[in-house]
């Protein structure tokens, strides 16, 4: 993984700094908060329903055990021994103060961490395929450009002002695992016909109150060029996004109004002048020394698979259940990668205690290359390269920490933003709905038997719990002072990414859940056999079996 | 116009607070002063606009309110939760602190 | 008012004219960009030292051709978190060789002074004297830059490869 220099690491330390002077300033009156808001927010902070809440960024999802270690130290020390990973690839910390963030900021930089961006009208976190490294239909590791895209995004003089937050998301992988086509930027790494390295380069796309999927502008742009294209599609973005509306400010909006045809003609006629300018473009030696931090780590040569492992999965039928539906094929013969399901029954997603951060980094320090570990956009975490033979002994102390359940892609592997409990901008609750249907679907034997589904909850229309993307989506909204709960089908983060339909008239907290398992049941009676998943029942068949057995045949 | 009180967040630790009759900030809404009338709310506002102005707290706002045993609580979900801490961490928050009484 | 130039507060010579002041041969004066269109010919031809005032949302490209001929083009804030203007000073710097002053005028705030200087501006008009101790304070918080942009600094990578920069 990537490792600081002197300069990123000056960097870092002078922005820390330069925030505990802001901090200063704003607890002496000099800046008042309406100065003082964009600044806290561009270093992660927050002010809640409780508290200060401070997210500290994982960049494109990898880290490592002295990280995760800093982390419980933090929640320990600063905060109420927990964090919650977020679906980008950050961890967010409830209940902090003011008095402290640039104290845990300093912290956090001791082991190479930072907040930098999370937050602020500004190039937030750039995230990636969490399989990085280690998927087996992988070409390029595109934790080399999201990182490349960090330092081209930080402190970027030109784009911190920009008319609303922009998200950036890299994959190498033909499946996609980063959802590049729900973010303002998406970028697909590809081969063009002469075998040169390049993008497919996505813009526009998003949820919240308007969601879009993203479109291609450029099919393909070489490599060496990224950072240029982005450059154009940024300063067109500066200038003409919609700076009068918060709700249309985001690059779809502007993709929307204007057309993909005109924002394309836009920016390749500005990419053709910032050709011609100070490069932004990185000379070959810096993309190598980038993208020598990110060679395999080193591998033993073994064979493909492992005695003790199999004789366990032979005889222990949890053990098999959680390898089924937790441990992923590697690319290297004789390793697996593990996921680490931060989803237990009737519990908070993505919630985890200090002591659990700090198991989670003993297991990564003593059985994963390089102690690597990785947080997902499921809000769950992953083990990217670990022997087969070590599995066992993972699973044993996961197990131990409460962190073995076997429910990735499943029924309770749900996403779900923190909602009304902690969240100011939050209209419902959706933890407590996730946990009554982790609680409802707590049977993994059924979940096995229903199969991958994705159950994603937000507790607003800013959908940070893309219910939008959701096989099965679920929208908290306020009605008369009372929680309610619409419920969207048909929608998907994946290379088919599509935005879910509402069903019709939503569901109190109670009908929600028992909506949830009418939907499910409706699937398993329409199935043509236990391999068809639910997004494959849905759109064979289409939505109409499942309203009529929502709403009954006529109001369907 | 039903009873108001004033909440904010203390500035140097984002801390909920709600403004009493003495013109301090209290950790728990039952120590709340109640705006019976538009003019009583006035004059809570103008503390508040002070108190934001000498950066003891942030984000003050009126909210809803109604008595219960003579103590004030909140009427909307949103301040309810504020008051009391996340439901789905009775550990947590005013709650835990026995500062707002359970729900 | 202060102006704040090359790291130091200096006096300010240039008048901000209304678009009804006659434009005088010995002041310094800065017009609106809807003055400099509509007055152009007129206006290049006076013997005064000229300046554009741009705000938001105006083509600067529209007066590309005229740059030679000012000496200062300010760019104004209107609120501190409207980042249009950072494009403008740049595409002044880097697309059409503006070597006058690039200004920034209205809510410009110390915290936006890196931006600001990066991205090609030179003087910042701010509110008073105590202001403008804090804008100089400001100028030394960052000591490297991640990316190349209108100030001729070097980027990390190339001070990294010792490679000279590209301007």
């Amino acid at each position: 993984m990537y490792r600081y220099d002197e300069f990123d690491e000056t960097l870092v330390k002078e922005r820390v700094a330069q925030f505990r002077g802001q901090i200063a300033r704003r607890l002496n009156g000099e800046l008042t908060e309406e100065e003082f808001k964009p600044l806290r927010l561009m270093n992660g902070l927050y002010l809640q329903i409780h508290a200060y809440m401070l997210r500290v960024a994982i960049p494109y999802g990898t880290f490592n055990a002295k990280q995760m270690r800093m982390l419980a130290h933090i929640g320990r020390k600063y905060d109420k021994d927990y964090g919650h990973f977020t679906t980008r690839q950050n961890i967010q910390f409830n209940w902090i103060k003011l008095e402290d963030t640039a104290d845990i900021l300093e912290d956090l930089a001791t082991v190479e961490m930072h907040a930098i961006q999370t937050s602020g009208n500004c190039i937030r976190n750039t995230t990636a395929d969490p399989y990085a490294g280690a998927a087996v239909d992988e070409f390029e590791d595109p934790r080399i450009w999201a990182e490349v895209i960090r330092q081209w995004s930080s402190f970027h003089p030109e784009f911190s002002f920009l008319p609303r937050k922009f998200k950036i998301a890299v994959t190498g992988a033909p499946n996609d695992r980063a959802a590049v086509r729900v973010h303002d930027i998406g970028l697909t790494i590809k081969k063009n016909a002469a075998g040169e390295t390049g993008f497919e380069v996505m813009i526009g796309g998003g949820q919240g109150r308007s969601p879009f999927i993203a479109k291609t502008i450029s099919e393909f742009v070489p490599r060496d060029n990224l950072l240029s294209y982005l450059e154009a599609i940024l300063r067109v973005y500066n200038m003409l996004g919609r700076r009068d509306n918060k709700y249309k400010a985001r690059i779809k909006i502007l993709v929307h109004e204007v057309g993909i045809e005109e924002i394309r003609r836009l920016v390749e006629a500005e990419w053709e002048n910032l050709k011609g300018e100070t490069s932004v473009d990185l000379p070959a030696e810096e993309r190598d020394r980038i993208a020598a931090y990110f060679r395999a780590p080193s591998f033993e040569t073994l064979a493909d698979t492992d005695t003790g492992y199999e004789a366990r999965r032979f005889e222990d039928r949890d053990f098999r259940h959680w390898v089924r539906s937790n441990v992923v094929a590697h690319r290297q013969p004789g390793y697996a990668i593990v996921n680490i399901s931060l989803k237990p029954t009737g519990g908070i997603p993505g919630d985890i205690s200090g002591d659990q951060m700090d198991a989670v980094a003993d297991i990564a320090d003593a059985y994963a290359l390089d102690s690597e570990i990785r947080a997902t956009l499921q809000q769950n975490l992953v083990l990217p390269h670990v022997k087969l033979s070590d599995l066992p002994a993972v699973y044993d102390k996961l197990a131990a920490a409460g962190l073995a359940t076997g429910n990735i892609g499943l029924a309770g592997d749900i996403i779900a933003c923190p909602g009304l409990d902690y969240c100011n901008l939050a209209n419902a609750r959706a933890i407590p709905i996730a946990q009554q249907i982790s609680d409802r679907f707590a049977d993994l034997n059924r979940q096995y038997d229903i199969g991958n589904l994705e159950i994603k909850i937000s507790g607003c229309i800013n959908a940070c719990g893309h219910h939008h993307v959701g096989h099965i989506g679920i929208l908290g909204v306020d009605r008369k002072g009372e929680e309610h709960y619409q419920l969207t089908l048909g929608g998907r983060a994946d290379d088919a990414a599509a935005i879910g339909e509402i069903t019709g008239p939503g569901f109190s907290a109670d009908g929600i859940i028992d909506a949830v398992d009418n939907v499910v049941e409706t699937y398993l009676s329409l199935r043509q056999d236990p391999a068809e998943r639910f997004i494959d029942t849905l759109e064979r068949v289409g939505h109409t079996p499942f309203k009529e057995n929502l709403y009954g045949p006529k109001a369907a | 116009m039903s009873l108001k009180a004033i909440t904010a967040n203390r500035l140097i630790d984002g801390i909920a607070v709600w403004l009493t009759p003495a013109g301090r900030w209290s950790e728990s809404v039952y120590d709340a002063r109640v705006a019976e009338d538009a003019d009583s709310l006035t004059a809570m506002e103008a503390i508040a606009a002070d108190a934001t102005k000498a950066c003891t707290v942030v984000d003050a706002l009126p909210i809803d309110v109604k008595l219960e045993d003579g103590l004030p609580v909140p009427t909307k979900n949103k301040e309810r939760i504020r008051a009391l801490g996340p439901t789905v961490r009775l550990d947590l928050g005013k709650q835990a602190d026995r500062l707002g009484k359970a729900a | 008012m202060a102006l704040i130039k090359n790291g130091t507060q200096v006096s300010d010579q240039w008048l901000v004219a209304a678009d009804d002041t006659p434009v005088q041969a010995d002041i310094p004066t800065i017009v609106s960009y809807k003055r400099f269109l509509a007055e152009r010919d007129t206006l290049v031809r006076s013997r005064a030292e000229l300046g554009v005032k741009l705000v938001p949302g105006d083509d600067v490209s529209a007066i590309a051709a005229d740059l030679p001929r000012l000496q200062v083009v300010a760019l104004d804030f209107p609120k501190f978190t409207d980042g249009r203007s950072y494009s403008t000073a740049r595409l002044l710097r880097q697309r059409y060789g503006f070597q006058g002053e690039i200004r920034a005028t209205g809510d410009v705030l110390r915290d936006q002074y890196l931006f600001m200087k990066r991205a090609g501006f030179d003087a910042f008009q701010v509110k008073d004297g105590a202001e403008a101790q804090g804008w100089i304070e400001a100028m030394g918080e960052l000591s490297h830059y991640y990316q190349p942009a209108a100030d001729g600094t070097n980027a990390v990578w190339a001070e990294r490869h010792a490679i000279a920069a590209a301007e």
